[in-house]
């Protein structure tokens, strides 16, 4: 099930940093070359494309654009290529390419691994680059033994002359097969011939990550290595007035305190050592306006700012006429907090400035923007500054910061200094220096008719942006930004009068994406109201959904399937509850169901168990699936019980003590069916988020009668 | 100062500020990277190494209060020949993003040591100090039920 190591190019960089380093100290990686090329010592290889190289070894190094960050792209990508390739997976090892158009990700332009694309993204490319090596490998032995091609079959990275019984091996036709010219054209496997593409294949990166071999950004060794901590403002917008590092810069091993833009930062020759100075040196602060803010104001801000109109973002039917007509109104609040995304892996980045170029090494989802921001930063051509991205412990959007904050950081810590520093964020330093999913403030209006249906949705959004206009777009111009109605339109439900309102507003508090965006927030209060209306017309909360979906039939069969799974409409002892939650997270083109167990007791709530039907319209990796299915639940509870908050404008939660994520204790059963509709393939590392809290919420419901409007949830 | 700590079954002199955590010395002194930092206050588990075979926290305990006792780190767990623990976890497919990894495997395998057929209720209990960002208890809950069936079966 392991990867076959092989010479990777981790591995590499480790050996030539221990012996000697001389390619570190003076000059730059070039790491197009480093890809491409042959390196010295290894054997000789097959490149008939950027993501292909098959080694005289008959090992296979795959090279990608995207980051894994757990959500196993190495393994899913991996498999397609050994699909059309008839390559043996576990001698295939994937690493991430230097930036470069060919590996960039079709819908961002630029190196990104966001927005749950990697698969589809790279599925037909990947699949046309090993049917391609193959064709190349075939026409090899065809020319080796002097025999027509159409005798050849391909198994396992073997190939074989299907009269003669004749054998050779991939890696034994490296070099003749780089003498063949590319084809035209491919023919790609018809998918009923599949045999690793669409089956349950287990990661193959778990030896080296449960071996503690995984080498993540904050793992970088290099010669002459100094480390960096840098102490940031107590406040958003806080200014420096003065420092003293009297007593700091005079801490042994301590090379240099350093003014940067965000704040103040030690240099020293180990971590512990930097922290220690960073923690004695005495800053005064201008702390600004935000130094006045509480979370009770906020709260408050929120929910006044609520009551005047916003943008309009989409409008159909009348809805005025059905609220007039209405013979009920539902008209609620909901309250979502700031939440940090706590990678288990603290943010670090680790650079070498070379007066000329640098290298950067560092587990990130973003390596264009990084690249970009970090030249501008250092004074160099992009393409000067070496992006080596490490092993992620974690990303959920952090590691795709808009601005590279933490590699600008880095970035300006080694300017002009004769070191590799490695910047590492202690865990306060990363629950409190920013870059939160938004606070949003919700007010859902409904019109219900005389049979209970909901005939108008009046819909109002207020919260800080995270972009404007789309994906990556970052401008200012708009008049809302689409995260904040993510979920909402296109609506999902079938309502004749629909009103979409949003008002984004400005504060320091930097945001950011946060695993599942924009659906992270609107799904709560979209579910939750739909539950409300249900219970309000004493209608089953499955049944009146059916009918929300009516007209949709891959949302109907998501929920009919649920439904199923979990006995939905069995009675439950006392204190126990179902609640069911529906979501299309178009975005990631799939959509996803989740019905939650809760057992009350004591004035607190356990998540006992959750079902979870997932439609991506086709999954390559099934095990793949479910495992992000069970990774968004754990992580989406968060939702349901961590908050970011602020006193007197400092970030009240600094560390796990209390910032509350899911533990085990807190973790749910989950089980998981697939649903392979045909439908266009989509994406699996968001999708399972949105509905897990509004499930559990409308669960609670169920089981108490209490209705959570506001989160962190409380009994 | 100038401390000999006896890691993996090999005696090391280590020189190290007294009051630095065993964590930093074990990762940047020793540069045995597969313990990891997660949270420097013993909440999150990511450090969790052997001391004398029970699992504690390396974050921060100063390394100058572990000299000359047995400390075994996820490396020296993966040397021993036999281990039940990462097979598993492999068969059960718990890995995402696997940065926790090294201390739930270090804490699972105190656990199982400890007791070797733990309840559901035991392996919470013993496992609630190890975070998973990634969500990988389910996993790692059959992982250790499938562990402590491993070695049940190799002692009958």
């Amino acid at each position: 099930m392991s990867a076959a190591r092989g010479v990777s190019r981790r591995n590499f960089l480790r050996n030539t940093a221990s012996g000697g380093g001389l390619l570190l100290l003076g000059f730059c990686f070039n790491t197009k070359a480093m890809a491409r090329n042959r390196r010295a010592g290894e054997p000789h290889s097959f490149t008939p494309n950027a993501y292909i190289k098959i080694l005289s070894d008959n090992s296979i190094e795959l090279m990608i654009g995207c980051s894994d960050m757990g959500q196993n792209v190495v393994t899913g990508l991996a498999m397609i290529v050994a699909e059309e390739l008839d390559a043996d997976l576990d001698r295939i090892s994937v690493k991430v390419g230097p930036v470069d158009p060919e590996y960039f990700n079709p819908y961002a332009r630029s190196m990104l691994t966001g927005g749950s694309t990697s698969t589809y993204a790279n599925y037909d490319r990947l699949r046309n680059a090993g049917a391609t090596a193959r064709i190349m490998l075939i026409a090899a032995a065809a020319r080796h033994w002097d025999i027509e091609p159409s005798r050849i079959r391909t198994e396992k990275s073997i190939i074989i002359d299907a009269v003669s019984g004749n054998k050779l091996r991939y890696g034994d036709l490296s070099k003749l097969a780089s003498s063949i010219p590319l084809p035209d054209t491919v023919k790609l496997k018809p998918e009923s011939r599949f045999r690793l593409v669409g089956k349950e294949v287990g990661r193959i990166d778990s030896e080296e990550k449960i071996t503690g071999r995984a080498r993540y950004g904050i793992d970088v060794q290099l010669p002459g290595l100094c480390y960096a901590c840098v102490l940031h403002p107590p406040v958003f917008g806080a200014s420096i007035v003065s420092i003293d590092d009297a007593v700091a810069a005079r801490m042994p091993g301590v090379r240099k305190v350093k003014q940067i833009d965000s704040g103040v930062a030690v240099i020293a020759d180990s971590f512990w050592r930097a922290k220690k100075a960073r923690d004695a040196l005495k800053v005064v602060w201008d702390e600004g306006a935000w130094a006045g803010t509480s979370s009770a104001t906020l709260d408050q801000q929120y929910r006044e700012l609520l009551k005047d109109s916003a943008a309009l973002v989409k409008s159909n039917g009348d809805s005025k006429q059905a609220f007039m007509q209405a013979s009920q109104v539902l008209d609620e609040t909901y309250e979502l907090p700031f939440l940090a995304h706590a990678c288990m892996e603290p943010l670090n980045c680790t650079v070498h400035d070379h007066g000329d170029c640098a290298d950067i090494f560092v587990g990130t989802q973003s390596q264009s923007g990084d690249q970009k921001y970090a030249a501008e930063v250092l004074g160099y051509a992009p393409d000067k500054v070496n992006i080596h991205t490490q092993v992620l412990g974690g990303g959920f959007g952090r590691r795709a910061s808009k601005t590279a904050d933490f590699v600008t950081e880095a970035a300006l810590i080694a300017r002009g200094e004769p070191w590799p520093i490695k910047m590492v964020w202690t865990r306060e330093d990363d629950m409190t220096s920013g870059f939160y999913r938004p606070k949003y403030t919700h007010r859902v209006r409904v019109a219900l008719n005389k049979k209970g249906e909901i005939d108008a949705w009046e819909h109002r959004v207020v919260g800080q942006r995270v972009s404007i206009g789309g994906f990556v777009d970052s401008g200012k111009s708009a008049a809302f930004d689409s995260a904040q109605v993510e979920g909402l339109v296109p609506f999902p439900y079938d309502v004749a009068g629909l009103r979409v309102e949003a008002r984004p507003l400005v504060s320091p508090v930097p945001t950011l994406w946060w695993r599942s965006v924009g659906h992270s927030h609107t799904t709560f209060a979209m579910e939750s109201m739909v539950d409300e209306a249900a219970y309000a017309a004493n209608a089953d909360p499955v049944n009146y959904r059916r009918k929300l979906y009516r007209k949709n039939p891959r949302m109907l069969k998501l929920l009919n399937t649920v439904a199923e799974m979990s006995d939905w409409g069995e009675e439950l002892p006392e204190g126990q509850g179902l609640g069911v939650a529906v979501h299309d997270a178009y975005s990631f083109k799939a959509v996803c169901a989740h019905v939650a167990k809760v057992r009350v007791e004591n004035g607190r709530f356990r998540v006992e168990k959750v079902w979870c039907a997932i439609d991506c319209g086709f999954a390559v990796n099934p095990n793949g699936v479910r495992a992000q299915m069970e990774g968004c639940v754990i992580f989406g509870l968060n939702g349901l019980t961590g908050q970011i908050t602020f006193d007197k404008g400092r970030v009240v939660e600094t560390n796990f003590h209390n910032y509350q994520v899911c533990r085990m204790s807190d973790a749910p059963q989950i089980e998981v069916v697939i649903i392979n509709s045909g439908a266009e393939m989509g994406g699996i590392g968001e999708p399972g988020l949105p509905p897990i809290v509004p499930a559990v919420t409308n669960a609670i419901y169920a089981a108490t009668g209490k209705r959570i409007r506001t989160l962190p949830a409380r009994l | 100062m100038s401390i000999s700590l006896k890691i993996n079954g090999r005696i090391q002199l280590v020189d190290a500020d007294a009051d630095t955590p065993l964590l930093w010395v074990i990762r940047d002194t020793l540069k045995l990277v597969g313990t990891k930092f997660g949270c420097g206050m013993a909440q999150c588990g990511a450090c969790t190494v052997h001391l004398d075979g029970a699992a504690i926290r390396s974050c921060m305990i100063p390394v100058a209060a572990v000299a000359g006792k047995d400390i075994t780190t996820i490396e020296g767990l993966s040397e021993r020949e036999e281990n039940s623990l990462q097979r598993a976890w492999i068969e059960e497919d718990v890995v995402q993003c696997g940065y926790c990894q090294s201390g739930q495997i270090m804490s699972a395998a105190a656990l199982l040591a400890e007791n070797p057929n733990p309840s559901d209720e035991a392996i919470d209990n013993a496992m609630s100090g190890n975070i998973c960002r990634c969500g990988t208890y389910p996993r790692i809950r059959k992982a250790i039920r499938r562990a402590a069936a491993y070695a049940e079966d190799a002692s009958l």
